[in-house]
């Protein structure tokens, strides 16, 4: 057989490859609707039914939150938050791929607020801003990644469990932070524990027309750039292939060790960028006892967009507007804010529910995969 | 004794016994009668419905529709406690015993009816079934230290302890030395004089025949034909086989012709082809390897593989196998002693290193590191060559030459498969196997290790890939076969390396009498040496 004589187009098996694509489409969007969006409308659906058992008109209640995250220039607000949010998702969906559960985000994006709010305040004036931006995200996302060096030294070296040493180094980073808020980027010119303010033209600058940070389209390039190496390059094979099957991966001669440390420094990296996208483009200092949990509320999407870096953009853009509207649709309605959280307790109470249900039913292929269960197991414990 | 036999009555009957799995048809209206003091063999390809059938038999698979008739009264069989009840006693292809215990332990852990162990009963009942069975077994071994012919033994003895009348014995063979098939017999023997029913299960049409009364032959969940006790011996072995062959391929008798185990009574030895001269292409100096959990390690293996040869070795599973597999691949430490490809040393070597000087890996574990199986058939075809090109180029991954080169693949290894981009995991054991040995043999191969090769395939994909095997030796490569099939190294290789506790113990010319030569380097011990 020659590489002339059968070219792929010939050969029967390659020719009709597009009919099963076609015919497994169906399939594909039903399994999308089943396990992605039902959970969420069957959330709000239950959060309708609690409302009106509190006594508020559900009707109005989402409602606001239209207006508040939508309408009237609102989205914008609502744009402003999936920054970070993004940054965060495609951190966590790429190595979530790889089977490994960086749990450790939060610390991972304090400890780079928190060098980013000390150093911001002085760079900006310094040198030019461009320049001042790319050295902080930089700084940023090295200080993310190098964050997940312990983890993951760890686990190439000694296959220890990273998810109990991501939380430690978490907690870590945490208190690493407070400390240097309180210590060397405190600002003299204040007795609360914060860092000195940006000055608001010092800040990143807004995509124009709009008061949308360019934070944000930092966070759509690295979504689309996981996406790629996730679907396009060798690299995010052998992620995927070690994420998929770790033996298969040794068989293979993938180099393991290697592929851990510098995947989960990248996800480490997306999580300090996401912290300097939020200080420069948000808020411009950070004070001590800030830890907004991004990470945390962000996880349910990554999985309803089972792991994959374009689909979890919608999921996060209606988070946001959840979160900007909900603010003013809870204070409306006379409901703390937490009121939100409940909803995002309900989506997740539904996919387990539908998870339940489709592996009964063989609804596809699940969402979570076998080490995330492990995993959550375990984070109850030690939390 | 045979007439005897038949006149019989039934103790166990099936009738129109359906199974459906979700796809798949794995019993198909099956009638068997299993009558005291015949062995009845069930013999069919993988895949053709034993398991279900020996499933149901024993407890734990309910059928959908049928009946199943216990001494002419009609029963359920629900559950494994019912089956024991019923006096259906089943030895497993794979060990149940449990390895800390002693044989006794293990014996009494089936006895729940009583809180107190009766030791001195149970010790008694062992004694007198060992005598009734013709066997030697010392209660207070533990079951670790037992040779697997023994382990077998106990299991036999387990199976007949609450007084079974029908034993079943799935694939009994397959771990077993020549001398421990010859045992088998006697005991089946000693059976049958006890007015035992026997079921055998197998896939070797030469065991049908010799040990087997009653044959069945099962074909994608229908038997498909039977030979009765009388037609047993009053036909000759090769009208038996032919008829048998007959009924297991109806549908394509040319390819029949090409299944070398089924044509010829005697397996023809490969003849030494590969002089002394030959350059050696992989050698192993005293190559020392740890094992994993219960995993044996390898200690101070040495070898030499010629060019055009093909080196056996042979084993009882669990000797250090897949160590010393890993520790030539690349995959696995070595702690001492050095591996060296054509007379270059590469135990510094990683996995991508030793297979660009041309060495390939044919695992034995084929789901579990062989494939990836949520990726489509035409990139697992190339998951060792990840990165590489022309498969990719700057990283980008060139789909349209994995989709071509992969159909040639397909078409060239007789993968079935409705499409490359069909997910991997949907295939059946014999068409992941012809991917691996298209993944490794169509890249340029030269020294070629096989683990394996052809366990759980049905008869044909076994003769491809032993052809397969043997085309390498005759392109000028050289492979080692690693195998526990015995007769299957006897068929292809040239020289039998026995591996026993991790050492290899000696190495046996290929020719007549070797198996059992080699046989008798696998169960004696380490010091033996042979020439």
């Amino acid at each position: 057989m020659t590489s002339t004589g059968t070219t792929a187009g010939e050969h029967p098996l390659s020719a009709p490859r597009r009919r099963p694509r076609r015919s497994l489409r169906g399939e594909w969007l039903l399994d999308v609707v089943m396990r992605s969006i039902v959970p969420v409308l069957l959330a709000l659906v239950a959060g309708g039914v609690l409302l009106a058992a509190l006594g508020r008109n559900p009707f109005t209640f989402y409602g606001s939150i239209w207006t508040g995250g939508i309408s009237a220039g609102a989205w914008q607000d609502s744009a402003i938050r999936m920054a970070p949010f993004l940054l965060i998702a495609a951190g966590l969906t790429l190595i979530f791929r790889a089977n490994i559960w960086n749990l450790g985000y939060n610390g991972q994006f304090l400890l780079a607020a928190a060098l980013v709010s000390g150093y911001a305040p002085k760079l900006v004036n310094d040198v030019p801003l461009w320049l001042a931006f790319a050295v902080l995200f930089l700084l940023a996302g090295a200080v993310g990644a190098v964050w997940t060096v312990v983890p993951s030294v760890l686990k190439a070296k000694y296959g220890t469990n990273e998810i109990i040493t991501t939380l430690m180094m978490s907690f870590i980073g945490i208190d690493v932070a407070s400390i240097l808020i309180k210590g060397p980027f405190h600002d003299p010119s204040t007795p609360l524990p914060q860092t000195a303010v940006v000055p608001l033209d010092k800040m990143l600058p807004s995509i124009p027309g709009t008061r949308i940070h360019i934070g944000l389209l930092v966070a759509f390039g690295a979504v689309l750039v996981v996406h790629w190496l996730l679907t396009r390059t060798s690299w995010g094979l052998r992620l995927q292939v070690m994420g998929a099957n770790p033996r298969a991966a040794r068989h293979f001669g993938i180099d393991l060790p290697r592929l851990i440390i510098v995947s989960f420094a990248a996800s480490g990296f997306l999580v300090g960028l996401a912290a300097c996208a939020d200080i420069m483009g948000l808020w411009g200092y950070i004070r001590t006892g800030w830890n907004p949990a991004y990470g945390d509320t962000i996880i349910p999407f990554v999985f309803l967009a089972r792991l994959n870096a374009l689909a979890v953009v919608p999921f996060v853009a209606f988070f946001s507007v959840l979160s900007t509207g909900g603010d003013l649709a809870a204070q409306q309605a006379n409901l703390p804010t937490d009121f939100l959280l409940v909803l995002v307790g309900l989506i997740l109470l539904f996919m387990t529910v539908i998870e339940y249900l489709g592996r009964q039913r063989e609804l596809g292929a699940s969402y979570v995969p076998a080490g995330l269960r492990e995993a959550f197991r375990l984070r109850r414990r030690t939390a | 004794m045979h007439t005897q036999a038949e006149s019989n009555p039934p103790i166990v009957e099936l009738v129109g016994i359906t199974k459906t799995f979700p796809g798949v048809l794995a019993n198909d209206h099956i009638d068997l009668t299993l009558r005291g003091g015949a062995v009845h063999c069930l013999l069919g390809e993988n895949g053709a419905g034993k398991s279900t059938l020996i499933g149901i038999l024993c407890g734990l698979i309910r059928p959908d529709e049928g009946t199943i008739r216990i001494d002419g009264v009609e029963a359920a069989i629900s559950s494994p406690r019912r089956a024991l009840e019923h006096g259906i006693g089943t030895v497993h292809q794979h060990s149940t015993l449990i390895p800390a215990l002693t044989v006794l332990e293990n014996l009494m852990l089936g006895d729940t009816r009583r809180v107190r162990l009766d030791e001195a009963g149970a010790r008694a009942r062992l004694r007198d079934l060992a005598t009734q069975l013709g066997i030697e077994i010392e209660p207070d071994t533990k079951a670790v230290d037992l040779a697997l012919g023994h382990q077998q033994q106990v299991e036999i003895i387990k199976a007949l302890w609450r007084g079974s009348r029908v034993l079943i014995l799935d694939e009994p063979t397959s771990m077993l030395t020549p001398q421990g098939v010859a045992e088998l017999a006697k005991v089946l023997a000693r059976l049958k004089e006890r007015g035992q029913a026997v079921i055998f299960i197998t896939h070797k049409l030469h065991e049908a025949l010799t040990l087997g009364d009653e044959v069945s032959v099962l074909r994608q969940g229908r038997v498909v034909g039977r030979i009765d006790g009388e037609r047993m011996r009053s036909s000759s072995h090769d009208e038996l086989r032919a008829e048998i062959v007959r009924m297991m391929f109806v549908e394509d008798p040319a390819t029949v012709a090409d299944v070398a185990e089924l044509r010829e009574d005697i397996i023809e030895t490969a003849p030494r082809r590969v002089g002394r001269e030959a350059e050696v292409v992989l050698e192993l100096r005293g190559l020392t390897a740890p094992g994993e959990g219960t995993e044996r390690g390898i200690d101070g293996v040495s070898l030499e593989l010629r060019q055009g040869e093909i080196l056996g070795v042979a084993g009882m599973d669990g000797n250090g196998q897949r160590v010393l597999a890993e520790a030539i691949a690349g995959q696995r430490r070595a702690t001492h002693g050095d591996v060296l490809l054509f007379g270059s040393s590469v135990v510094r070597l990683r996995v991508s290193g030793r297979q660009k000087l041309g060495l390939r890996y044919v695992t034995d574990d084929r789901l579990g590191e062989g494939i990836v199986g949520i990726l489509p058939v035409g990139l697992n075809l190339f998951l060792k060559r990840v990165g590489e090109a022309p498969f990719w180029r700057h990283g980008r991954i060139q789909r349209a030459v994995v989709e071509g080169r992969a159909a040639e693949l397909v078409h060239e290894y007789d993968v079935r498969t409705p499409f490359i981009s069909t997910r991997i995991s949907t295939l059946s054991g014999g068409n992941i196997q012809k991917i691996l040995l298209a993944r490794e043999l169509s890249w340029e191969p030269q020294v070629v290790v096989f683990h394996k090769p052809t366990y759980g395939l049905d008869v044909k994909t076994t003769a491809t890939v032993r052809d397969l095997i043997r085309k390498i030796a005759a392109d000028g490569g050289a492979a080692l076969v690693i195998s526990t099939d015995l007769d299957e190294l006897v068929e292809i290789s040239e020289r039998i390396a026995v591996l026993s506790r991790g050492e290899l113990v000696g190495v046996v010319d290929n020719g007549p009498g070797a198996a059992e030569r080699v046989g008798e380097l696998m169960v004696g011990s380490s010091g033996l040496e042979a020439a």
